[in-house]
């Protein structure tokens, strides 16, 4: 480790070096920081209600397609203003994606942990069940469990949350035990602590920046995923609108009309991009053998 | 029970099981191959060998965090409770342990005061107010500024995270502390105050001390006894002075050769053969195979550890042999 040959001249508390963003980086924020405010924002910001139908200006083309100004990125088939749609889907997208990746995060980082701390029996259980899901194509489970239970928001999300678990399954067991055999974890459990003691106030704190990491890697993951089960009329159910569900309902007019569809396009593209780029310098940041 | 006898662990056994390869057969490792030892209330215990001769595996085993395959651990006359009891996690208050590594050793997320605070929260000792006293009691003790335990572990120096590892092993006043090369990661310079600190934090707290290293000087200065370890088990055992000036097992007379003298002629004594490896124990005596006296008995019957004189202790067929560096 670099920092334990620093001399004792360094104790006194080194000045943080400022470092300046990259510039895709900072261009990324900005884009999650914008996709944020819309989604808290949506009812104020929208020019029309979501689900508003103006039968007169069907199918109109957006400003720059030589539309009109009342609707900004045009209509889709049934008037319906295409910028305010997007703006309540962004929030839907946002809100499942979001929910997911931490209900993924959190069952995942359990069960890695229970593995790490039991060993034996339950880490071969958990194991297994983490080949399985790996193994398992997610849109057939996720086809099947919709067809079966039916379609409701709370559903659908918990169902998303679980198709990245054993990615934090596996990485919180494998560091859990890493910092069991040697280390901060093991004088503390000699200090007398308690398991729920040493996984929460020591480990967890120590390994979140790598969980952290793994979640801006698969919230773009869900925001895709959440797209293509939308597209295919499993996701969110009309009226209710999300990205993939815009997607989906748009292809139909792809040829006359592709403004309905390209708009969340755009979106879901600019904003997985901008949360990847996000996370792999936030990996590179929080990386104390990097900084 | 004599009363001055603060931990006694008899005949311990621990084997590891390890496998070579993918498909390869498991082997059976032989870690510690039993070893006995005492410690007294106030008293420091030197444990040498080379690396890999089972001494923190000894050290762990005596702590009760690991579990003998054979043989048995009292603390103050009592069995050694099960690891993850509610019996052995009170104990640990009791009985600490100082780590080769002190950056490894400390959270590196929290404040040098929140980790000296930690076991007093664990085992529910004093209030907020009474623990950040004690905390900055235990600060000065070790010879750190209060101050300092705002800080977080990187931010100080391997000597000053060393001794904030030991304000955390003081804080329950322990009986008994187990160091495991406890000064082997730090500078030559702060080695030395490391091992003054601890002179001075055993007189004053009065705690059993058994001290894991791989140098025999340094063990000599903290120590009152001495066991020499081999392959598992303790070859030799006694006071170190005694031990240093008049070794009797070869592996101990080659040991103290190996100590630079300034201005003496070298005469080394310079083992033959390989390093010990537990996975495949030598028969007989496991030294043998690189004992430069060994003869044919050596390789048939083990030596038990016996008395000889003056509280000394050694395991060879040899032992009353002209010492090697004479007749070399």
């Amino acid at each position: 480790m670099s920092d334990s040959v620093l001399p004792a001249a360094a104790v006194a508390a080194p000045p943080k070096p400022r470092t300046r963003l990259p510039p895709a980086v900072a261009l990324g924020i900005a884009w999650i920081g914008l996709m944020l405010a819309v989604a808290l924002l949506a009812e104020v910001i929208s020019p029309y209600a979501y689900t508003a139908l103006d039968l007169r200006n069907r199918l109109s083309p957006p400003v720059f397609m030589d539309g009109n100004w009342a609707h900004v990125l045009g209509t889709d088939e049934l008037g319906r203003d295409v910028l305010s749609r997007l703006f309540f889907s962004i929030r839907m997208s946002l809100l499942i994606a979001f929910g997911a990746t931490i209900i993924g995060a959190a069952f995942g980082t359990t069960m890695g942990f229970l593995a790490a701390h039991f060993r034996g029996v339950v880490e071969q259980a958990v194991l297994t069940l983490v080949d399985f899901s790996a193994s398992l194509p997610f849109l057939i489970l996720a086809l099947a469990v919709l067809a079966f239970f039916g379609n409701s928001l709370m559903l659908f999300i918990v169902l998303l949350g679980f198709h990245a678990w054993e990615r934090y399954a596996r990485i919180a067991r494998g560091l859990a035990i890493s910092a069991g055999a040697q280390g901060y974890a093991a004088a503390v459990r000699q200090l007398g602590a308690t398991p729920l003691r040493v996984y929460w106030r020591h480990i967890l704190p120590n390994i979140a920046s790598t969980l952290i990491i793994s979640m801006t890697l698969a919230f773009p993951e869900v925001i895709l995923l959440e797209s293509g089960l939308s597209f295919l009329g499993l996701g969110v159910q009309p009226p209710a609108t999300s990205l993939g569900n815009m997607l989906g309902y748009g292809r139909e007019y792809l040829t006359r009309a592709p403004w309905i569809l390209l708009a969340p396009a755009f979106t879901i593209i600019l904003t997985t991009l901008a949360i990847s780029l996000v996370g792999d310098w936030l990996r590179d940041r929080v990386d104390p053998t990097l900084r | 029970m004599r009363d001055a006898s603060l931990l006694e662990a008899k005949g311990l056994v621990r084997r590891y099981t390890m496998r070579r390869g993918l498909l390869g057969r498991s082997v059976d490792v032989t870690a510690v191959a039993g070893v006995s030892l005492r410690l007294e209330r106030g008293r420091t215990l030197g444990l040498v060998g080379e690396s890999g001769c089972g001494k923190s595996t000894t050290g762990r085993m005596v702590l009760g965090m690991e579990v003998p395959d054979a043989g048995s651990v009292a603390f103050e006359g009592r069995p050694m409770p099960t690891p993850g009891t509610q019996a052995w996690r009170a104990l640990r208050a009791r009985m600490q342990m100082v780590f080769q590594d002190p950056l490894g050793a400390l959270d590196r997320r929290m404040t040098i005061a929140a980790q000296v605070a930690e076991p007093l929260e664990i085992h529910r000792i004093g209030d907020t107010a009474e623990r950040a006293f004690r905390v900055e009691a235990l600060l000065r003790n070790v010879g750190l500024r209060p101050d300092q335990g705002a800080r977080y572990p990187h931010e100080l120096s391997g000597g000053q995270r060393q001794r904030a590892v030991l304000a955390r092993a003081l804080a329950t006043s322990p009986a008994m502390m187990v160091c495991d090369e406890p000064i082997s990661a730090l500078d030559v310079s702060i080695q030395a105050q490391v091992m003054n600190l601890l002179v001075e934090l055993q007189a004053e707290h009065g705690m059993g001390l058994l001290f894991i290293s791989h140098d025999l000087r340094a063990v000599r200065q903290v120590s009152e006894r001495v066991a020499v370890m081999y392959l598992g088990t303790i070859v030799e055992e006694g006071p170190p002075d005694a031990l240093l000036q008049d070794a009797r097992h070869p592996y101990t007379q080659a040991l103290v050769s190996a100590i630079p003298h300034p201005g003496r002629s070298s005469n080394r004594i310079v083992l033959q053969g390989d390093p010990p490896n537990p996975a495949s124990r030598p028969s007989g005596c496991a030294f043998h195979p690189r004992c430069p006296i060994a003869t044919a008995r050596c390789a048939r019957e083990a030596p038990a550890l016996r008395d000889t004189h003056e509280g000394r202790r050694v395991a060879c067929h040899h032992a009353d042999a002209p010492v090697l560096a004479e007749v070399a």
